[in-house]
């Protein structure tokens, strides 16, 4: 499923809302995980699962087709722990 | 900055201040979205949300795993694991970087 179906999934669930509607609502949730990570913060879905940001240190990699040496920075990288209920429910444990 | 949870509620606000929606109703379109994400998921299909990333339901094989504490051997059985693998456009505002415009 990509966004554009999972807008018209909820739209078909909500024939009061209009398509675009339903589009800015799905955006402005993924914008806000986004603009949260981006802060630094954690964002927590109770079911869902929880975002957050790990930090990576500086390193020094490899080029791995000239085997050169290269140093890498340290930078953030976005993490996703997936929640209690969506794991059990992957595996037939609930619903 | 950092340091803070964002809840539901934070969602909620969001959509409220956005959309025109009453309070309650952005309460439940929130609600809709995630559980519209995760029942695909159930089924094994994964979820591809441009400029944010993808999920994917991976089967894992039953291995043999040990119990930190005792030393004991136990057998880890088969499940599905949720992964979430993250676009570029969030690497890269994660890091600070600007990327308006950006599709991916």
């Amino acid at each position: 499923m990509i966004k554009s179906e999972l807008v018209s999934r909820i739209a078909a669930r909500n024939p009061h809302l209009y398509q675009r509607d339903v589009e800015n609502i799905v955006n402005t949730i993924l914008d806000k995980v986004v603009e949260a990570l981006a802060n630094g913060d954690r964002v927590e879905l109770r079911g869902f699962g929880a975002f957050s940001v790990k930090s990576r240190p500086a390193r020094l990699g490899r080029n791995p087709r000239t085997g050169e040496k290269v140093e890498v920075d340290e930078k953030s990288v976005p993490f996703f722990k997936t929640g209690k209920e969506m794991r059990e429910r992957l595996n037939g444990d609930a619903d | 900055m950092g340091g803070k949870t964002v809840t539901r509620a934070d969602l909620c606000e969001a959509v409220y201040q956005k959309v025109g929606l009453s309070r309650s109703e952005s309460a439940e379109l929130v609600e809709a979205v995630l559980t519209e994400i995760a029942d695909c998921l159930v089924t094994g299909e994964s979820v591809k949300l441009s400029s944010f990333g993808t999920f994917t339901v991976r089967s894992k094989t039953e291995r043999i795993g040990r119990n930190p504490k005792t030393g004991e051997e136990v057998p880890i059985l088969p499940r599905r694991v949720l992964v979430f693998k993250p676009s570029n456009v969030l690497k890269l505002r994660i890091n600070g970087h600007d990327t308006a415009g950006m599709e991916d």
